[in-house]
């Protein structure tokens, strides 16, 4: 009996290469959600007054919407209650509360980013990325900072930055994603407990990109980090996000909040390879993520480009949008998620056209194969103002096998009669015809779905930087092993 | 040893008998046609010589290379040295047209023990193969078979044919939808391909094709049997007769 158990965790661990557990000793509160574990991170992180009103007033609201109408509901996925009670809402490798260099990193810790590949090690400068890495809830590494500093880029984490520039978090913080946004924006602002935060000056093109990678440890604990990146004038900037977690057979809760502000003529570009731990072929085990990414282009020609690869997680549910409020600003969004097994993904974009001649890209791939459920939803919106706006969007939806779904929702709604619009969509299986090509060319039956499907994504694909690209294609042939025949 | 034989083949797709006992014998270095009416099984042969799963073998025997055809799935049946130049060549999106070959090449050399090719020793042989098959460069990097005329389609297949050197090549209607000069082009082509340790299956409807590509044999399959078989000279007869009378005796069978 429990060496049949045995050998499902195995073979599940031999798909998911990221799954291990760093034995490390941890500072954790007690579990549970209430207005003393908000003032206990708040003290843990000896935040100044102003966040720690910010947070309460957040956990007020997240109460009142508990009450009054719980998660949300409309999403195409299902997942049974979740105990916010049962959570343990900040836990944090022991160390010193400051660190001024890698040496005073725990060696367990570096030797798990090590084995994830991460360079977080400056010495070895293996590319030209500079890192944020968090574990659990808190920001252990933050690499390249003085070499970033000189240009007067601000990179570090969220913990530093309301330490060190209270007034830029002061001037941004929810301006984008309220806390009265969403249940889990608003639960999000209450419990945060790290994050990155990156700040570009007027002018200046972020010389290298920079990257947080996220890594959940440990066990019945929700990972409730929040980004906030702002493109000064004439700023540039690219951002990559990495995540894995340990496998464990009951579901963790990640629910992150991302926002994004780029000024005048300012372009931040945001790119995610989401690999949460996925669960079993069962089912059992997971990530949720429950994810709230938003980027307003507050200024004239301004452009926020979201690239996202989704293999990981049980469930996610996130739609990272763009508000399109300066004159001629460009939103993309840029997508491919992969449901295999028993996953399920309900992920899209808004875009919300406010200014003149606002241009949005939606190109939107969905891969489902096993059991797995993927639902696109994506909302254009163009408002009365906006003069001259127009959208393409393109949402193609490919099936492994006859046992999995494809969902499509797209929601339009226009209010200026100038606006273009142009939809397209598909869905297809993937060919018996063309799997049978490539066979009989001598590719194997593996490699012949990753490549169908690698060219499926091509289009997302090309939007990302190079090192991801590669990593995003590996992923997806991994993700998909024992899907075909 | 006979490079293919083919022994008392019976063959189903979707529970309906097709092929009723085909019996062929191919050796290395020989040019076989077969040819017959629309309808007769030809495709059906080399979708069960490739090992295409939706085509169920109900009996008979198929050695190849003395191995047992009918064990091994598609990739092998090709790394082993089987070859098909599809009727209709299937479109890939997003996957480049030289980066699906080479691909396609290093899996045969690795089933095979050799080292695989990289950029630098596939390109140029590549693309001195595409000028003698007077495909335009522009076919390189686009996705295989995306946007190609029929015309392109077949050349690439032949393209194929000739990077990857198989022992058996199975060209299926080559000809079809090619004009006179295509044609001349794809059987050169082919005819550069020749040696005495290949053999060729040409699969074709009409006669033309053999006035290019010289066959040592000519077989007549109807209703999913060999009904005859001769040298060069029966494609002419049945140019000059046609296969009317079979097709017009496979045309009475059907229902009305
Ligand atoms: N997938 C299929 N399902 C049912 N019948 C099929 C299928 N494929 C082919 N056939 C039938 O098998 C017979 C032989 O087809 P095929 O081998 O393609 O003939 P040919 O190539 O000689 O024209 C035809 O009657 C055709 O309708
Ligand atoms: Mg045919």
């Amino acid at each position: 009996m429990s060496s049949s158990v045995d050998t499902i965790r195995d073979l599940a661990a031999q798909d998911y290469k990221w799954g291990f557990v760093t034995e490390i000793d941890e500072d954790r509160v007690p579990k549970g959600l209430n207005e003393d574990i908000v003032r206990l991170i708040s003290a843990r992180k000896g935040e100044p007054e102003f966040m720690l009103e910010w947070r309460l007033n957040a956990l007020r609201h997240w109460f009142q919407m508990e009450r009054e109408q719980g998660e949300p509901k409309w999403a195409n996925v299902t997942f049974p209650p979740i105990d916010y009670q049962n959570i343990v809402y900040y836990s944090a490798p022991k160390q010193k509360p400051s660190l001024d260099s890698l040496n005073q990193v725990d060696p367990e810790l570096l030797k798990t980013y090590a084995k994830l590949g991460i360079p977080i090690d400056e010495q070895k400068r293996l590319s030209n990325v500079a890192v944020d890495a968090v574990f659990d809830s808190v920001s252990v590494a933050t690499t390249f900072k003085d070499k970033l500093g000189e240009m007067g880029v601000i990179f570090c984490s969220f913990s530093e930055a309301v330490q060190k520039h209270p007034d830029l978090i002061k001037k941004y913080l929810g301006t984008v994603v309220p806390h009265t946004d969403n249940f889990y924006a608003a639960l999000n602002a209450a419990v945060f407990t790290d994050g990155s935060f990156v700040y570009v000056p007027k002018g200046v093109r972020c010389p290298m990109e920079l990257s947080t990678y996220f890594r959940i440890n440990a066990a019945e604990t929700g990972q409730f980090e929040r980004t906030l990146i702002v493109a000064d004038e004439g700023a540039s900037v690219s951002y990559l996000e990495g995540c894995t977690a340990p496998i464990r057979d009951t579901n963790q809760l990640h629910a992150a909040v991302v926002e994004l502000i780029a000024l005048d003529d300012a372009q931040i570009k945001y790119s995610t390879v989401q690999n949460w731990y996925p669960g079993d072929k069962e089912g059992r085990g997971g990530i949720y993520n429950f994810v709230t990414k938003r980027g307003k282009c507050l200024g004239r020609n301004s452009k926020i480009s979201w690239t996202q690869v989704e293999t990981g997680s049980a469930i996610t549910w996130k739609y990272p949008s763009c508000i399109l409020q300066g004159d001629n600003s460009v939103g993309e969004f840029y997508s491919v998620a992969l449901t295999n097994n028993r996953q399920q993904a309900d992920t899209g974009t808004k875009m919300i056209h406010i200014g003149k001649n606002t241009r949005s890209t939606i190109v939107s791939k969905g891969i489902s194969a096993g059991f797995g459920q993927n639902t696109y939803r994506g909302q254009v919106k163009i408002l009365k103002g906006a003069t001259g706006a127009r959208n393409y969007t393109q949402c193609d939806s490919l099936l492994i096998g006859d046992k999995c779904g494809a969902h499509t929702f797209p929601y339009i709604d226009v209010r200026n009669g100038s606006a273009r619009m142009e939809h397209e969509a598909s869905t297809s299986k993937i060919g018996e015809d063309q799997l049978f090509y490539l066979r009989q060319r001598g590719i194997k039956t593996e490699d012949a779905v990753s490549m169908i499907v690698n060219g499926f994504c091509k289009t997302v694909f090309k939007e990302l930087p190079m090192e991801f690209a590669v990593e995003a294609q590996k992923l997806l042939g991994v993700s998909l092993e024992g899907s075909v025949g | 040893m006979a490079l293919l034989e083919i022994q008392d083949l019976h063959a189903s797709v979707d529970g309906h008998e097709i092929l009723k006992g085909v019996n062929l014998t191919i050796n290395a270095g020989e040019v076989h046609s077969i040819m017959g009416p629309n309808g007769s099984g030809k495709s059906t042969l080399a979708a069960v010589l490739a090992r295409r799963d939706a085509y169920q073998v109900t009996g008979g025997r198929i050695l190849f290379n003395g191995k047992d055809l009918l064990e091994m799935d598609p990739e092998e049946a090709a790394c082993e040295g089987v070859f098909l130049a599809f009727q209709y060549p299937v479109e890939i999106p997003g996957i480049g047209n030289a980066y699906f070959l080479r691909s396609a090449m290093n899996a045969v050399r690795k089933y095979r023990g050799e080292d695989e090719l990289d950029a630098m020793d596939f390109l140029p042989l590549y693309k001195e193969r595409m000028k003698l098959l007077e495909m335009d460069d522009k076919l390189m990097n686009r996705s295989v078979n995306e946007g190609f005329s029929g015309g392109e389609k077949k050349r690439n297949e032949i393209l194929q044919l000739s990077m990857l050197e198989p022992k058996l090549a199975i060209l299926d209607e080559t000809d079809s939808g090619l004009d006179i000069d295509a044609l001349r082009i794809v059987a050169q082509g082919v005819n550069a391909m020749r040696s005495p340790d290949r053999a060729f299956l040409v699969i074709t409807h009409y006669q033309r094709l053999l006035d290019y590509i010289k066959p040592d044999f000519v077989h007549v399959l109807v209703d999913g049997k060999i009904e005859r078989s001769g040298g060069p000279e029966l494609a002419l007869e049945l140019e000059e007769k046609g296969y009317v009378r079979a097709e017009a005796e496979v045309q009475q069978a059907l229902p009305a």
